[in-house]
């Protein structure tokens, strides 16, 4: 525990003092802030259904699908190509130790980019000068869903650095990964065979997680605990399976 | 000290190897290896690339599992007990891999922590290994813009910053200039007695000054081991001896085996030069004494020579190498 805390304390402090960091947040806000705006634009124009938060964090999957794999790839794959993580592990560090700071350094840099687009609505709650626009419930459940929803995909990309040591092919791995993830499942709800009876429970396994519809239930205010439970086992998963793949690495090295 | 206590200190050796194998998808890296160091000695593990060193290194450390065999540090079973041998050990791998991107007191205190220092130990540790290893100029460099062998530098900091019983340094010297390489030889040098170092390296000289035992591995086997001295007289005895004599030549060589049968020479002498000194090479086999004293007393004491010049042509550690890791000879004594 100790030694976790330690290498935490490293990550998070190594982000924070990595110019990256800024850069990658900076353009993040600018991609979340053009589509904020076209957001606030459509609703400006024309009544929309819904509220502009809703609408927001229903483009979830952009900054997702983008921003994941770049914060994650380097963590370990950069870390077995530079054969530091050799350094690492001779020392009394023992593998999930590694791989958890490697993990919870990621999920809060991806908390904090998320947190930081908050700015946008309290922007516009200050200038429209009413929160009638500004329906709280949404904006809590969005970002709810943010927060747990995040422990998977960064877990995922964790996973996807672990078993290589090249970050390009740690990027697209982890890419392709949320991608069958986020819109795979929905594409493979909609295909013809899952409407036969006898792939009833494929279909009802597939529909359980789907992330657009975990997403509307959390905007909603339904917080479903087989939903919460699907992000916590999966990302508990990935990270297993991250650790199995650092030491399988270290056995045919 | 870390927490653990390792079993009955000091009666134990540092580290035991016995019957290690090691395979890689088919392929033997390390073969049978066995080999004991004792506590406070100073090890060369020496050999060609690719002979096994890094692995046996490697598998020490507790980071590559062994195949089969059997790995002791300090009494303590690598396999078994790998967390209380990571507190055992202080490693520099080959190479040195160090993140480009950080301070060097940021580092080094990083991996003081990571070792179980706690702050208020770490702070005069820190300040006595940035002296011991010479890096109080650097201190607060980045990493990544320091030159060789600083970076080598930093590694050995780091290797003893937490004052392991041992010490496991992986070509501590490769890619350094000589002053560098001299430093470096000092710094291992001053670890004597104090903890026990394995150096691996292919670079004999630095071996032969810093070593007070040699182990040479060829093809992951140990096909040699000794003190450098040892090894010199086991493998290739008292060597040879270069003569500058005026005299009648035709009449040595039975003078020569007066003094012990197997001495000969080793070809036709040179012609005289212009004051009738010859040069002359003589061979002795291995299990000879040193023959110079006998040589001189007897050409002395016979008028019919003179005798300008006696040398002992000392075999290296080279020669010992070279001799350990022929492929004609697979190790075979010569």
């Amino acid at each position: 525990m100790r030694s976790f805390s330690i290498l935490l304390g490293h990550e998070l402090r190594m982000l924070l003092v990595s110019p990256a960091t800024y850069i990658a947040a900076t353009l993040f806000l600018v991609v979340m802030g053009f589509i904020f705006a076209g957001i606030l634009e459509s609703f400006t124009s024309a009544a929309q259904e819904g509220s502009p938060a809703g609408t927001f964090f229903q483009l979830f999957w952009i900054p997702v699908l983008f921003m994941v794999p770049l914060l994650t790839m380097k963590s370990l794959a950069e870390e077995r190509r530079l054969g530091t993580l050799e350094t690492l592990l001779t020392t009394p560090v023992t593998t999930p130790q590694v791989v958890f700071a490697k993990f919870f350094a990621a999920y809060a840099l991806y908390l904090g980019l998320w947190a930081s687009t908050g700015g946008f609505f309290s922007i516009l709650q200050l200038f429209a000068g009413t929160s009638y626009r500004l329906d709280s419930g949404p904006l809590i459940g969005g970002y709810l869903f943010i927060t747990v929803s995040g422990l998977l995909f960064v877990a995922l990309g964790i996973f996807a650095s672990s078993i290589t040591r090249n970050q390009a092919v740690a990027g697209i791995l982890a890419f392709v990964l949320l991608l069958l993830l986020v819109i795979g499942t929905r594409y493979t709800s909609t295909l013809e065979l899952l409407k036969l009876d006898s792939m009833a429970s494929t279909r009802s396994a597939i529909d359980y997680v789907q992330v657009f519809t975990h997403l509307d239930d959390f905007t909603r205010g339904v917080i479903d605990t087989r939903q919460v439970l699907f992000y916590l086992s999966g990302s508990t998963v990935a990270l297993l399976f991250s650790i199995f793949g650092v030491e399988a690495k270290l056995l045919h090295s | 000290m870390p927490a653990f206590a390792p079993a009955p200190a000091t009666t134990t050796p540092a580290i035991e190897v016995s019957d290690l194998v090691k395979t890689y998808a088919g392929i033997t890296a390390v073969h049978r290896i066995s080999f004991t160091v004792a506590r406070g000695e100073i090890i060369g593990l020496l050999g060609p690339n690719g002979a096994g060193k890094s692995t046996t290194l490697r598998i020490l450390t507790g980071y590559l599992p062994a195949t089969a065999g059997r790995v002791t540090v300090c009494g303590v079973d690598v396999a078994s007990h790998p967390a209380e041998v990571k507190n055992l050990i202080g490693y520099m791998p080959e190479n040195n891999p160090l993140p480009d991107d950080m301070r060097v007191s940021e580092y080094l205190y990083l991996r003081g922590r990571l070792k179980g220092l706690t702050r208020r130990r770490l702070h005069p540790r820190f300040d006595e290994v940035v002296q011991l290893c010479d890096l109080g100029r650097v201190r607060h460099r980045i990493i990544g813009n320091l030159s060789k062998g600083y970076r080598q530098r930093i590694g050995i900091a780091d290797a003893i910053i937490a004052e392991p019983p041992v010490i496991i340094m992986d070509e501590p010297t490769i890619g350094l200039d000589p002053h560098q390489i001299l430093a470096v030889r000092d710094l291992i040098a001053g670890l004597r007695g104090r903890m026990t170092v394995l150096i691996s390296s292919h670079i004999l000289p630095e071996v032969e000054a810093t070593c007070d035992r040699v182990i040479i591995v060829n093809q992951g086997r140990v096909v040699a081991a000794g003190t450098p001295a040892e090894l010199r007289h086991e493998r290739l005895g008292p060597g040879h001896y270069e003569l500058e004599l005026a005299g009648p030549l035709t009449a040595l060589p039975s003078l020569l085996a007066t003094l012990h049968p197997g001495l000969a020479l080793v070809s036709a002498p040179d012609a005289p030069d212009a004051d009738g000194f010859a040069s002359l090479s003589l061979t002795a086999p291995r299990d000879a004494p040193d023959l110079r004293e006998p040589l001189v007393n007897a050409l002395a004491h016979d008028t019919r020579f003179r005798l300008r010049a006696l040398t002992r042509t000392r075999h290296t550690l080279e020669d010992v190498f070279l001799a350990a890791t022929n492929p004609k000879t697979d190790g075979l004594k010569v």
